[in-house]
């Protein structure tokens, strides 16, 4: 088993809380783990990433290969497109549609929509307005995660055992909703993928 | 043993806890900053009393962190790769004098400056002191390397040096743990005078570190860090270093590479070894993250041996860091057909935070200043430096912490008045003072502006050591009472503030304006923490 997954969004969205809650649940199933995270300047509002390595052999490099990420899990439509590059032709996108507009040339929304939808793989939602939906605008992030977990072969107990842990400290209700947040990803993903195909 | 998972510069911090380390100190960087933080947040660290502390600077972190091994304990000191040129002092000294506690100087490299004004490269520091370094290719490397690090430094009597870049000081895996060793009891060095250079002391001392290179090379054969691989094909030869060794191993189905390979991670560089690889092989592939430091020793001036690959004939880039595609580029590997990204794909850089008291502060600025000409405001390092960028495009220079002051006052006596210095409150305690003091004493017509909000904010918020002591610092250099100024960059206060940072332009000598508005950032994090449900 191998899963390389470069994370994406925008500096202050919450990609690490996802790395965290894969690479917990990784490290639960036993999986070999590599995460290069961005720290530093870039956090300040800019183009965030994350690459994610999970496999059931050694893993050497911290930073995939270029044509071979298995997955792109984007909390921001057009960062889920700025690593096309590094996705797989056979790869996934699991991306928000709801975009982060705080550059004046920022393109057109439907562009970049019509573009992702362009990937023959690919999950894409609002998961602001789940998130939102289920009285927890902030878990945007893990709905997303929930959106991908169909793809990341690691077992859906395994995952929510990682939200329980890396949210246990802010308390059950906290807990609760991002278990929501990641379930109601997990099913938008099933019906997405039987709508497409 | 218990299994973690972490940061390199977190496995470095836990190295440094099993070790036995009595302190660590500091100043944050990029990308060596979570080293400290991690010690810091370590209730293992406090509950032993291992000091874990942020210094004003390099340099007096460095010195700090020798005066605890001079009295026998363990001690790291940490920084990113341009604060060892502020701590160059005291570091290439330390060298001189020795270690008695062991000493590890952590210095952190941002090859593609994701986060730095330049990508120098530490392991010529080491060079240029003559000790050890150390250079883990991963994060479980970079814990044992610590652990081990401090054995060797004692046994040799000198302080060891461990260069990371930025790749692996923030990538996580896991790291298996070593049994914990307890701390070092106070102990002066046996020739209580050898930390005095006189040069008749120095003179001796130095004798002492040459003779001692042959120990060191010895170290780096012994330990394991460096190591070679034979193989059949023997057409190529490759040398890898540190990190560089995965994106080799990357390149073949589970790391099985077809051609020699001599792996350093360890300095001063193993003769013996090279020889071998340089004997036994056709050619050679020099892989570095960082300067080319190996591959220009080996061809020398005259490059009149075997042909030697690498970053100086264009097999690799010149200049940023290596990655599994270049280094698969450089051994000639096919390359995966790849997907175009969108052309309508916007680049989207860091800026100001909404909210940040930077931006009001600059707006006042820029409009003080609208009847001079342009190219006046030399500027520092830290999160106002992003004014450079549009929409507000205030400031004419970033060089190194410090240099805002100063750069001024040299630009004032060419002529250019008045001038502007604008400098953060960390960066005025790290090497703004004794700027201001050369500005004081030369009665220089500057205006500075400390941006002070009450934080180090580049680097994620780290206590500032100019907390509640700006105005006085400046009062006890000499800068006069009526022309040391408090304004709140905000919004409703604009007027007023282009009035009075007027006013201090037209002065004739030194004015202080001090812009004051905690931290947008820090600030919802104070919040964060007061609205946090009680847990039992
Ligand atoms: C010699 C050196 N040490 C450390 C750094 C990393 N660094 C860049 S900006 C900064 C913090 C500056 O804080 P402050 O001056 O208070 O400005 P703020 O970011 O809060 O606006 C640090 C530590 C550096 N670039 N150079």
């Amino acid at each position: 088993m191998k899963k390389d997954i470069i994370l994406a969004g925008v500096g202050g969205q919450g990609i690490l809380s996802i790395a965290a809650t894969i690479s917990i649940a990784a490290m639960d199933a036993d999986l070999y783990l590599r995460q290069a995270e961005v720290h530093g300047m870039s956090q300040r509002g800019g183009a965030v990433q994350s690459h994610l390595r999970l496999s059931s052999e050694n893993i050497f490099s911290d930073l995939i290969t270029q044509g071979k990420a298995d997955m792109i899990i984007a909390i921001e439509p057009m960062e889920a497109l700025r690593y096309l590059n590094v996705l797989s032709k056979n790869g996934w996108v699991i991306t928000n549609t709801n975009p982060v507009i705080n550059i004046s040339d920022y393109p057109d929304i439907d562009d970049i929509l019509n573009e992702i939808k362009k990937v023959p793989h690919h999950v894409a939602l609002n998961a602001d307005q789940i998130a939102k939906d289920l009285g927890s605008p902030k878990s945007a992030n893990i709905v997303i995660l929930g959106a991908a977990s169909p793809h990341l072969a690691i077992d859906f107990s395994i995952l929510e055992n990682a939200i329980r842990k890396i949210f246990d400290k802010k308390g059950e209700k906290i807990v609760r909703l991002n278990l929501d947040a990641l379930n109601a990803g997990k099913e938008f993903s099933k019906k997405y993928n039987n709508k497409q195909s | 043993m218990q299994k973690l998972l972490l940061l390199g510069d977190e496995a470095i911090a836990q190295g440094g806890i099993d070790a036995g380390i009595s302190g660590i100190f500091a100043y944050p960087g990029t990308p060596s900053t979570e080293i400290t933080e991690y010690v810091q947040n370590s209730r293992e660290a406090s509950g032993k009393g291992i000091r874990a502390i942020w210094s004003a600077n390099e340099k007096t972190a460095m010195e700090t962190a020798l005066g605890m091994s001079y009295a026998g304990k363990r001690a790291m000191a940490c920084m990113k790769h341009v604060g060892l040129n502020v701590a160059a002092d005291p570091f290439i000294n330390s060298a001189m004098t020795g270690a008695n506690g062991g000493l590890i100087v952590v210095s952190a490299d941002d090859p593609s400056m994701h986060s730095s004004q330049n990508e120098q490269d530490s392991r010529f520091y080491g060079k240029f002191a003559m000790i050890p370094v150390l250079e883990p290719s991963n994060q479980q490397e970079a814990y044992d390397m610590v652990y081990y690090g401090y054995e060797l430094s004692e046994k040799l009597g000198f302080p060891v040096m461990m260069r990371i870049t930025t790749r692996l000081a923030h990538s996580r895996a896991v790291v298996i743990r070593k049994a914990p060793k307890a701390q070092n009891q106070l102990k002066l060095p046996e020739n209580i005078k050898q930390f005095i250079l006189l040069p008749v002391f120095a003179r001796k001392r130095y004798k002492i570190l040459l003779e001692n290179q042959v120990a060191f090379e010895k170290a780096g054969e012994e330990s394991g860090f460096n190591r070679y691989f034979d193989a059949e094909d023997k057409s190529l030869g490759i040398i890898a270093c540190g990190i560089a060794y995965n994106y080799l191993l990357e390149n073949y189905h589970e790391g099985k590479v077809p051609y020699p390979i001599l792996k350093i991670c360890q300095y001063p560089v193993p003769k013996r070894l090279i020889r071998r690889i340089y004997e036994e092989n056709n050619e050679l592939l020099v892989l570095e993250e960082g300067y080319p430091m190996i591959e220009e020793m080996l061809k020398g001036i005259l490059n009149i041996g075997k042909e030697v690959h690498g970053r100086l004939d264009g097999t690799l880039p010149r200049d940023g860091e290596l990655n599994p595609n270049l280094v698969g580029k450089a051994l000639g590997k096919q390359q995966e057909d790849i997907m175009d990204i969108p052309e309508f794909v916007k680049g989207r850089p860091p800026k100001l935070c909404d909210g940040c008291g930077h931006i009001d502060a600059f707006l006042a600025i820029n409009e003080a200043m609208n009847g001079y000409s342009k190219g006046r405001v030399f500027s520092d390092i830290g999160c106002y430096t992003l004014s450079a960028l549009k929409p507000l495009e205030s400031i004419n220079s970033c060089v190194d912490m410090g240099a805002s002051i100063t750069m001024a006052i040299g630009a004032a006596d060419a002529g250019l008045v008045p001038a502007v210095a604008a400098i953060g409150d960390s960066t005025f305690t790290h090497s703004g003072i004794t700027g201001l003091l050369d500005a004081v004493n030369s009665k220089s017509p500057i205006t500075v502006f400390i941006l002070d909000n009450l934080t180090t904010a580049m680097t994620g918020g780290q206590n500032s050591l100019a907390f509640g002591k700006i105005e006085e610092i400046c009062k006890g250099l000499g800068v006069k009472e009526e022309h040391i100024r408090v304004i709140t960059p905000l919004r409703k206060h604009h007027e007023e503030n282009i009035k009075l940072i007027k006013e201090e332009l037209e002065y004739n000598d030194v004015s202080v304006i001090i812009p004051r508005r905690e931290c947008i950032q820090t600030l919802n994090k104070r919040m964060r923490a007061k609205h946090k449900p009680k847990t039992e």
